[in-house]
C-alpha cells in the first residue's frame, strides 16, 4: 500500500512542473481571482492578453498590441464588425460581455456620437479592461455591471431599442445557458427595430452548434453563418427583416473598408463568407428556458 | 440506565431510511433547478446562487426546528406522510406560478440580488421548510431508546445526505440533459406523493398486523 503511493510521486512531480512551466513563455503582469474566474494578464513581444482560468488551459480571451491598440488582434473580434454590412451607421450599440473592451473601443472611435452600452457581469473584468487595455467610459459609452439577460429584458420593457447588438458573453470554457434560449432571443428581438442587426459570437462547437443553430433559425427564420477558414468559431449575424441581397453587402463593404482597415478588419473579404447554407442537424431540439444544457452539450 | 420509549407507530426502519433518502434527493433536485428557474429574470450571476442557497438553508433550519417540535407529541406515521404530501403540493407553484410570481418582482426590484432573494423566498421557502421537517421527525420515528438516538440520527443524516448528493449529481449531470425543468419538477413531486402514499399504506399494514396480533393474544387468553 505504501509502496504504491511512493510510485505515483514522480508522475505527480512531472505534472506539477508542466503546470508551472506552461505560462513561463509570456510574462504575467497581473493576476486576480474574481467572483467568477481567475483573471490573468500576460505580455509577450508587445502583445498583451487577457486570459480567464489559465490553469484550466483556456485560450486567450482578448489581446491587444501595446503599440497599436486600435488594431484588433483576433479574427473573431474583427468578425464582430461584419454586422456593419447590414447596419452601416448605428446610432445605438449594445455589447454584452466586455472582455478587454476592444469591440466597444473600436465602436466608440468609429461612431463617437453613438450611444454605447456595454454590459459585463464581472466587475473585476471592467477594472482590468480599464487598467490594462485602455478601456475608458466616455460621455456616450458606459459600462454596466449586470447580467446580460435581465438587462435586455428590462430594456425591452422600457421600450429601449438598439441598432447594433453584439452578444459576446461567451468564452470557450463556460456558456451562460440562459442566453442561448428561444425566450432570450425573443427578448433580444424586443430591443431591435426593423433594421437593427444582431451579431452573436458564442464559440459553440459539437452538439451545441446544432442546437444553437436550430434555435436561432426558429426565432429569426434565417441568419448569416459567418466563418473564416482561419478561425474556429462562427459568428451568427441576423436581423428582423429579410437578409439583403449579396450585392448590397459587397457595396457596403467597399464603402466602409477604408474606415475599418485601421482597426485590422478586412471587411471586403467578408461578404463572400456570409453563408445561409444549413450545415447543422435540423432535427435537434430548440433550446428553451426549460431545456438548455449548453455546457453539457458542448462537452459531449 | 436506558429510558425506553416504544415506537408506537412501528414503521420499519428501512422504510423510514428510504423516505429520508427521497426527501434529501428532492431537496437538492429542486435547489439545483432553482438557478434555472430564476435565471430568465435575474440572470446567472453568483448572487443568484447566493440567494437560492441562503433561502434553502434558512428554510431547512426552520423546518428542522418545527419538525423536531412536532415530533415530541404523539409522533405518528400519518403526520409523517402529510409532510411529504404537503411538500409535493407546495412545490406545484414552481411549475404553475413561477412566471406569475417572478414577473412582478422583476418589475418592482431593479437590483437582481434582492429580486432573486425575494423570488427565492416566495418560490422555495415553504416546500423546503416542509422537507426540512422530515429529518428530525424521521429520527423520532426510528429511535427506540435514547441510548440509540445518536446512532439512528447518524444513520438518517447519512442516508438523507447521500440522497442529496445523488439528487445534485443526477440533476446537474443528467436530468437537465434528458428532460425539461418542469418535467424534472413533476418527477420530484410525484416521488414525494408516492413516498407519502407508501408511508400511509405501510402504516395501515403495520397497524392491522399489530391489532390482529393483539386480537390473537386476547383470543388465546380467553380459553385459559
Amino acid at each position: 500500500m505504501i509502496n504504491k503511493r511512493v510510485n505515483v510521486l514522480p508522475e505527480f512531480l512531472l505534472l506539477l512542473s508542466l503546470l508551472l512551466a506552461w505560462p513561463a513563455q509570456a510574462e504575467v503582469i497581473h493576476e486576480e481571482k474574481s467572483k467568477y474566474r481567475d483573471i490573468t494578464v500576460t505580455e509577450e513581444r508587445g502583445r498583451r492578453c487577457l486570459l480567464f482560468n489559465v490553469h484550466r488551459g483556456d485560450r486567450n480571451q482578448t489581446c491587444m498590441y501595446v503599440n497599436d491598440p486600435d488594431r484588433l488582434v483576433f479574427d473573431y473580434t474583427q468578425m464582430s464588425f461584419a454586422g456593419l454590412l447590414l447596419k452601416p451607421d448605428p446610432q445605438s450599440i449594445l455589447v454584452i460581455g466586455l472582455g478587454g473592451g476592444s469591440i466597444p473601443m473600436v465602436f466608440s472611435q468609429l461612431y463617437p456620437e453613438a450611444r454605447i452600452d456595454v454590459v459585463e457581469v464581472d466587475e473585476a473584468v471592467v477594472r482590468v479592461a480599464e487598467e490594462f487595455f485602455d478601456f475608458a467610459e466616455t460621455d456616450n459609452m458606459r459600462a454596466i455591471v449586470e447580467d446580460g439577460r435581465p438587462f435586455i429584458k428590462r430594456a425591452g420593457l422600457r421600450g429601449i431599442k438598439y441598432d447594433y447588438i453584439v452578444l459576446d458573453a461567451f468564452s470557450g470554457d463556460y456558456i451562460p445557458e440562459h442566453m442561448l434560449t428561444r425566450e432570450f432571443l425573443e427578448e433580444v428581438k424586443a430591443i431591435m427595430t426593423e433594421d437593427s442587426v444582431l451579431v452573436a459570437n458564442t464559440f459553440s462547437t459539437s452538439r451545441l452548434y446544432d442546437h444553437e443553430s436550430v434555435t436561432y433559425q426558429r426565432v429569426f427564420n434565417e441568419f448569416y453563418n459567418f466563418k473564416l477558414p482561419t478561425s474556429g468559431n462562427r459568428i451568427i449575424i441576423t436581423q428582423l427583416q429579410p437578409l439583403p441581397p449579396r450585392g448590397r453587402l459587397v457595396t457596403e463593404a467597399g464603402r466602409l473598408a477604408d474606415e475599418l482597415r485601421k482597426f485590422g478588419v478586412p471587411l471586403q473579404d467578408y461578404p463572400r463568407r456570409l453563408s445561409t447554407r444549413v450545415d447543422w442537424d435540423m432535427s435537434r431540439r430548440v433550446l428553451t428556458d426549460q431545456y438548455s444544457p449548453g455546457n453539457l452539450l458542448q462537452a459531449n | 440506565m436506558t429510558v425506553t420509549s416504544p415506537r408506537s407507530h412501528g414503521l420499519p426502519k428501512t422504510l423510514i431510511a428510504c423516505m429520508a433518502f427521497v426527501s434529501g434527493f428532492c431537496i437538492m433536485t429542486i435547489e439545483m433547478l432553482g438557478a434555472r428557474i430564476l435565471s430568465p429574470y435575474f440572470g446567472g450571476s453568483l448572487s443568484v446562487w447566493g440567494s437560492i442557497i441562503t433561502i434553502f438553508m434558512l428554510a431547512l433550519s426552520v423546518g428542522y426546528l418545527i419538525g423536531g417540535r412536532l415530533s415530541t407529541r404523539h409522533p405518528s406515521a400519518r403526520t409523517y406522510a402529510v409532510f411529504f404530501i404537503l411538500a409535493a403540493l407546495f412545490s406545484l407553484p414552481l411549475i404553475l406560478l413561477a412566471d406569475a410570481i417572478m414577473e412582478p418582482i422583476f418589475l418592482t426590484i431593479v437590483d437582481p440580488r434582492y429580486g432573486s432573494l425575494v423570488a427565492s423566498v416566495l418560490l422555495f421557502f415553504i416546500p423546503t421548510a416542509i422537507l426540512g421537517m422530515i429529518s428530525p421527525y424521521s429520527v423520532r420515528l426510528m429511535v427506540d431508546s435514547s441510548e440509540h438516538s445518536g446512532h439512528m440520527a447518524g444513520v438518517l443524516f447519512f442516508v438523507s445526505t447521500i440522497g442529496s448528493a445523488i439528487g445534485t449529481l443526477g440533476t446537474s449531470f443528467y436530468f437537465v440533459l434528458w428532460f425539461e425543468v418542469n418535467q424534472i419538477l413533476w418527477g420530484a413531486i410525484v416521488a414525494l406523493l408516492l413516498a407519502g402514499a407508501i408511508v400511509l399504506v405501510a402504516d395501515q399494514i403495520v397497524s392491522t398486523r399489530t391489532s390482529s396480533k393483539h386480537y390473537d393474544k386476547q383470543a388465546r387468553k380467553r380459553p385459559s
